[in-house]
């Protein structure tokens, strides 16, 4: 497959799961995208334990947002990824040994490209939706500007068409915590010991952007760790620090330091003017998809005005879009935690893009 | 929904649409409205609306909603992309008046307004007698409750169109539920003015 960056990249594996079941006609399918560290599992609504909960499992379901008696869920992980999908930790066949850094660069639109092919192999022709929070909002919007007649709807949430310096800035110290860990050894780590505590840095950082002052507030405020008083040492004091460490350390058990370099690089490369010179242009074509634009009050990751300026992109060009700014103290991850009006918004909004675009179920 | 239970100023403003036109309703509030139009007029609609209470009525009606505030939205659509935008109570809280009604008519062919009207025999009295500013009979709520609604009157609402070239092709009046026949005593005896505005 060719990539932005000019170069090609073969074989192409993507690992995805799917939820419900598609109709005869295939008109109900629907595309989720997952975020930086997300994977192929959304949902764990078909297994028979809640051991391995999905990442999405409160909108992916039975009666939930994207209800699965009625609708097609396909998730798949990102190109670039460490979840099943080919990345950076990936055997190269040519070597014989994992990339590394020898591994392309790869980018949303990259990314968007290969999740056609797993479309196009699922003989699917249009799919009645794509949605997806934070860098999955990147590949929806990615989507209907790539593949427009491909799309029916697309509910990018808590996101941007364009990563903005603040957001590069976030990734470019995570990046950072990763290559001065001795371990990373320029990404030649494969048979040796990992660099977690650059990858655990790199992940807290990203933890409290998802936050905001008042959630953290509200969920640690200064309260201690298993302590009375202070240690006056530099083992952990606080809730917030445990937390961090918590998240930090777990996340090198799932998740692969170059994958991070790679998607990170991607999301900072996103602007979905890129190559159309400005953002009306790049959605020119977008204009027959509905949209539901979601954001959150308190998300300063991807402030409302981010979501603001697409809607009126999106609007100036004559696509129907509906916007919601949802009242909310948790920072970006609301849009994994505001499930009630998340649910409610969702479910109808699919509703209407059925009965108005004449969708057989 | 049949048109009786519309309340009456929402009744009137539908019996001004045609089938099948595109219609932009600012400050749709529950969508109301908009789902009465889109069921009786099949037509195709979109709202704005400020608060996310509001929006989340409309999106459970199944409309197509954007929140924000009108001076952000309606910079946004292109020249005549609406054959009707409706402005319906929402002007008594609006801000900056003469750029919403210049961008009402440059998005839309036509506008149609409504709002209470203060001028009202009753409004008269009640600050003539009590020397208190008058609730409209449309807008109940005390003046020290938000949102600030600015108070007109008919009289003064034809002059601004006057001012500002806006030409009034039809109008209607109504007296609570009731639709005023003759316009000549209109300015105090209305409670309820609406206008269908061209440019």
């Amino acid at each position: 497959m060719p990539l932005d960056s000019g170069e090609e990249l073969g074989p192409i594996q993507l690992a995805y799961e799917t939820y419900g079941q598609l109709n005869s006609e295939k008109s109900n399918a629907i595309l989720i995208s997952h975020a930086l560290s997300g994977d192929a599992h959304a949902s764990s609504c078909q297994s028979q334990t809640n051991e391995n909960p999905g990442w999405w499992d409160d909108c992916i379901g039975p009666g939930r947002a994207f209800d699965t008696d009625k609708y097609f869920v396909i998730c798949s992980n990102v190109l670039g990824g460490c979840r099943g999908s080919t990345g950076p930790s990936s055997i190269n066949l040519r070597t014989n040994k994992p990339y590394g850094l020898s591994f392309p660069v790869v980018t949303i639109s990259d990314m968007v490209r290969a999740q056609r092919h797993l479309i196009d192999y699922l003989g699917i022709d249009t799919l009645l939706a794509i949605a997806g929070g934070s860098m999955g909002g990147m590949q929806v919007l990615q989507w209907t500007v790539s593949y427009p007649e491909r799309v029916y709807s697309a509910l990018p949430i808590a996101t941007t068409a364009r990563h903005s310096p603040m957001l590069i800035a976030f990734s470019e110290v995570g990046r950072q915590a990763i290559y001065a860990d001795p371990n990373w050894n320029g990404g030649d780590y494969y048979d040796g010991p990992r660099p977690n505590a650059g990858l655990a840095v790199a992940r807290m950082v990203g933890h409290i952007t998802y936050l905001s002052e008042t959630s953290m507030h509200q969920k640690f405020g200064r309260r201690l760790r298993k302590r009375e008083r202070f240690g006056y040492d530099f083992d952990t004091d606080f809730e917030i620090e445990s937390y961090l460490r918590y998240r930090g350390n777990k996340f090198t058990e799932r998740f692969d330091a170059n994958s991070y370099l790679y998607v990170t690089k991607a999301m900072d490369y996103f602007d979905i003017s890129n190559g159309h010179g400005d953002l009306v242009t790049a959605f020119a074509k977008s204009a027959d998809i509905t949209y539901l634009v979601v954001s959150f009050t308190s998300d300063w990751l991807y402030p409302t005005y981010h979501s603001k300026e697409l809607v009126g992109v999106l609007t100036a060009v004559g696509a129907d879009v509906s916007y919601c700014n949802v009242q909310s103290s948790w920072g970006h991850d609301a849009f994994l935690l505001e499930v009630e009006t998340m649910t409610s918004m969702i479910s109808n909004f699919l509703d209407r893009v059925v009965k108005e675009k004449g969708i057989r179920l | 929904m049949n048109s009786n239970n519309l309340r009456a100023d929402l009744a009137v403003i539908a019996g001004l649409i045609h089938n099948g036109e595109r219609v932009l309703d600012l400050g749709c509030g529950d969508g109301e409205l908009l789902r009465y139009l889109l069921d009786t007029r099949q037509v195709v609609g979109r709202g704005i609306e400020l608060s996310e209470a509001g929006v989340l009525a409309c999106m459970r009606r199944g409309l197509s909603v954007r929140q924000g505030n009108l001076h952000e939205g309606l910079g946004d659509y292109p020249q005549g992309s609406f054959d009707t935008v409706i402005l319906s109570q929402t002007l008594p809280f609006l801000n900056d008046l003469t750029f919403i009604f210049r961008e009402m008519l440059r998005v839309g062919k036509r506008a149609i307004v409504s709002f209470p009207n203060w001028g009202h025999w009753r409004c008269r009295l009640e600050l003539l007698w009590s020397g208190r500013a008058p609730l409209a009979h449309d807008l109940p709520q005390p003046w020290y409750t938000a949102p600030r609604a600015r108070l007109l009157t008919i009289r003064d609402f034809e002059r601004f169109c006057v001012q500002n070239r806006i030409q009034i092709c039809s109008q209607v009046f109504l007296k609570g539920e009731q639709t005023i026949k003759t316009h000549r005593d209109r300015s105090w005896r209305a409670t309820t003015a609406i206008y269908e505005l061209k440019p």
